[in-house]
């Protein structure tokens, strides 16, 4: 089932009564999200991710736009007539119930002709439970289990009514780091032997980049850029996209364009074509730098981490924003960095410009490092 | 005694004390006293032991009458008045206008004097030489004769003295529950809500579970609260409860202290040890069931 946003608008009202003035939690959002998908609704805290996750499940209705579920408009359906499955932050199983009596919860309130007989809500029960490897766990109480396995039963609870479309609320925030890494794992592969439309909030771009089939990534209610994850990261829309995604995260100069030319502050970096004279804000992943003798960006040399296969150099330079830069180096070219300073060279891909006030991409045509 | 116990029982040697001196020895006192035929306080006298005291207070017509008073005061009240402060604490809970203006409206009896409101009570129900009372008024305003509730007919003294006791413990169980619902996390409703579970078993399988606790607590505090009645019954019948034939049990226990001159230590021991042991029976049976049905998080 593809869901489809269109010009998607929620305001608020100002929790100051007397405050006439309204919160725009999701401002004119609209894009597709295609059947069968796995898709990571990504941004900072408070940037209207969850309650655009709330307005497609319908416990929000939206201000302004449409809401699709296919061909059905589904805008104005309350949320016990959408056929969405919600796997809550924290997971709101009921506490007094056992896993199969949670799991079976939403099978019992089939009324009418949807209604099955015993055996059947049993068996969908047990085959949920498969699904999420939680089948010796069915007497047990919330309570009695870990965090990871609660989810596992969440999620069960909402894939065994077979909803047309799965929602999941931030679903590793609340497990520790090792559980995190098998759980998003355990996620794409339910979500690919269901086959569901699943879309899931979360504010770890990490996460989202490692499960996700389309991530899309808002800011302040307004969406930043949509694509395929490893897309997104290369070819980043604007600054703030280019800022959020990546660790260690983008290295970023206050740069500038003369007579085809780029500089990072007086270094000369790169030839580029087809931009215009004048200032610019640079972007430069860490996996872009080179250790060269003679290269062209010449940085304060801090400290070398050695951390297994890569070597991460911390280094300052003149025009940079933030503390240090931060770049990542095979080990082998690593080992002749010492002293007070070290040059690099950049690899063209990974540099990024950026109007310094707006934020928004500048393309070059071609590139040639220096 | 190692140093650090020693610390604890000299934390605990105030408390200890006066809890020994002014709750387990009366305890004991009134347990001694129970099996004392005759017991004078005056010369510290008495005739002999045995169980004479409790055959004497189980024969005698105006314990039974006491007894039977409770028992229909309990029965009828306990449960009906958690009912309706269940009924009316989902009620204030699902209205977002004037909830607190409702919410300060139904707690006032529980900050107004017993005895003040037993007299409004008595006022609405008296009938006099001067007045029916206004109850009667609108009773007549359908046509039907008067009633003398304060001193007629058994079952409508009865009536009054449970319709009392009901509106004067429902403002605590309210304050009790209301809190309870709005402490239940929306996230349950919400998840329900998706799965289209119809509201009736929202309020079953969700709702109730989640207030089992304060329930139960209510309800067990509701029954010996019911089986301790007395200045309920004071405040509308007057101090003579035995004339009126509305005692209770702890009511018989202070006419043998007090009542007409009193002075029957011992009758007045066994009645309080007969009724502390229905009050143990009960909230024995009480917490057996809450085994099988209160949820503690």
């Amino acid at each position: 089932m593809k869901v489809v946003l269109e010009h998607l608008t929620k305001r608020f009202p100002s929790r100051n009564k007397k405050d006439k003035s309204e919160v725009v939690a999701v401002n004119d959002m609209s894009f597709e999200i295609p059947d069968g998908k796995l898709v990571g609704l990504l941004g900072p805290s408070g940037c209207g991710k969850s309650t655009a996750l709330n307005l497609i499940s319908g416990l929000e209705t939206p201000t302004e736009g449409k809401i699709f579920f296919g061909e059905d408009d589904v805008t104005k359906l309350p949320p016990e007539r959408r056929g969405v499955g919600l796997v809550f932050q924290n997971y709101a199983l009921y506490p007094h119930l056992t896993v199969r009596q949670n799991i079976l919860f939403p099978l019992q309130n089939l009324r009418g002709e949807a209604k099955l007989p015993k055996e059947v809500m049993e068996e969908k029960v047990l085959e949920a439970a498969k699904l999420v490897q939680i089948e010796q766990l069915l007497e047990r109480k919330p309570s009695e289990m870990s965090g990871g396995q609660q989810q596992r039963v969440a999620i069960a609870r909402a894939l065994v009514k077979m909803p047309r479309v799965l929602l999941l609320d931030e679903p590793l925030s609340n497990l520790d780091a090792r559980l995190r890494l098998q759980t998003r794992e355990e996620i794409r592969r339910i979500q690919r032997e269901t086959g569901v439309t699943t879309v899931f909030v979360t504010h770890d771009q990490e996460e989202a980049m490692s499960i996700s089939d389309v991530i899309v990534v808002m800011k302040d209610g307004v969406l930043q850029q949509t694509g395929k994850p490893q897309e997104v990261y290369n070819d980043p829309d604007n600054l703030f996209v280019a800022k959020f995604l990546g660790t260690p995260p983008i290295n970023v100069f206050d740069g500038s364009v003369r007579g085809g030319t780029l500089f990072i502050g007086e270094d000369a970096v790169m030839k580029v074509q087809g931009v215009a004279d004048g200032p610019y804000t640079v972007g430069v992943r860490p996996e872009a730098f080179r250790v060269r003798d003679d290269g062209p960006l010449c940085c304060a040399l801090e400290t070398v981490e050695v951390m297994g296969r890569d070597t991460t150099i911390i280094s300052t330079h003149p025009a940079m924003q933030g503390v240090s830069i931060r770049s990542v180096i095979s080990a082998e070219y690593a080992e002749g960095v010492g002293g007070e300073t070290v040059r690099f060279y950049l690899k063209t891909a990974k540099v990024h410009l950026f109007d310094p006030e707006s934020g928004a991409r500048v393309r070059f045509a071609e590139a040639e490092a220096l | 005694m190692n140093n650090r116990s020693y610390k604890g029982w000299l934390y605990l040697l105030p408390a200890i004390l006066f809890l020994g001196a002014f709750m387990v020895y009366p305890l004991v006192d009134v347990f001694v006293y129970s099996f004392e035929e005759g017991y004078n306080s005056a010369s510290q006298s008495f005739f002999g032991t045995g169980l004479y005291n409790y055959g004497y207070v189980l024969r005698d017509e105006y314990f039974l009458r006491a007894l039977k008073n409770t028992f229909l005061l309990v029965i009828i009240t306990v449960p009906l008045s958690t009912g309706l402060a269940l009924l009316i604490s989902v009620a204030l809970n699902s209205i977002k206008k004037l909830r607190e203006l409702f919410q300060t409206i139904y707690f006032l009896p529980y900050v107004t004097n017993t005895l003040a409101v037993g007299l409004v009570f008595m006022i609405l129900f008296k009938k006099t030489a001067y007045t029916e009372g206004l109850v009667n008024m609108v009773i007549n305003f359908f046509g039907s004769p008067s009633i003398d509730f304060i001193n007629g007919p058994y079952w409508a003294k009865m009536f009054v003295l449970c319709f009392y006791t009901i509106w004067v413990v429902l403002p605590f169980k309210i304050l009790i529950l209301t809190s309870a619902l709005a402490s239940v996390r929306q996230d349950f409703y919400n998840a329900a809500r998706l799965d289209a579970t119809p509201k009736w078993r929202v309020f079953t399988r969700i709702t109730l579970p989640m207030i089992s606790p304060q329930l139960f607590y209510l309800i067990i505090t509701g029954f010996i609260g019911a089986f301790k009645a007395y200045s309920d019954a004071v405040a509308i019948f007057g101090i003579d409860l035995n004339a009126a034939g509305m005692n209770t049990i702890v009511g018989y226990v202070y006419d043998m202290l007090y009542g007409n001159g009193g002075g029957w230590p011992s009758y007045a021991s066994a009645a309080a040890i007969i009724l502390f042991a229905i009050v143990l029976t009960i909230t024995c049976i009480n917490l057996l069931v809450s085994r099988k049905h209160v949820y503690y998080v």
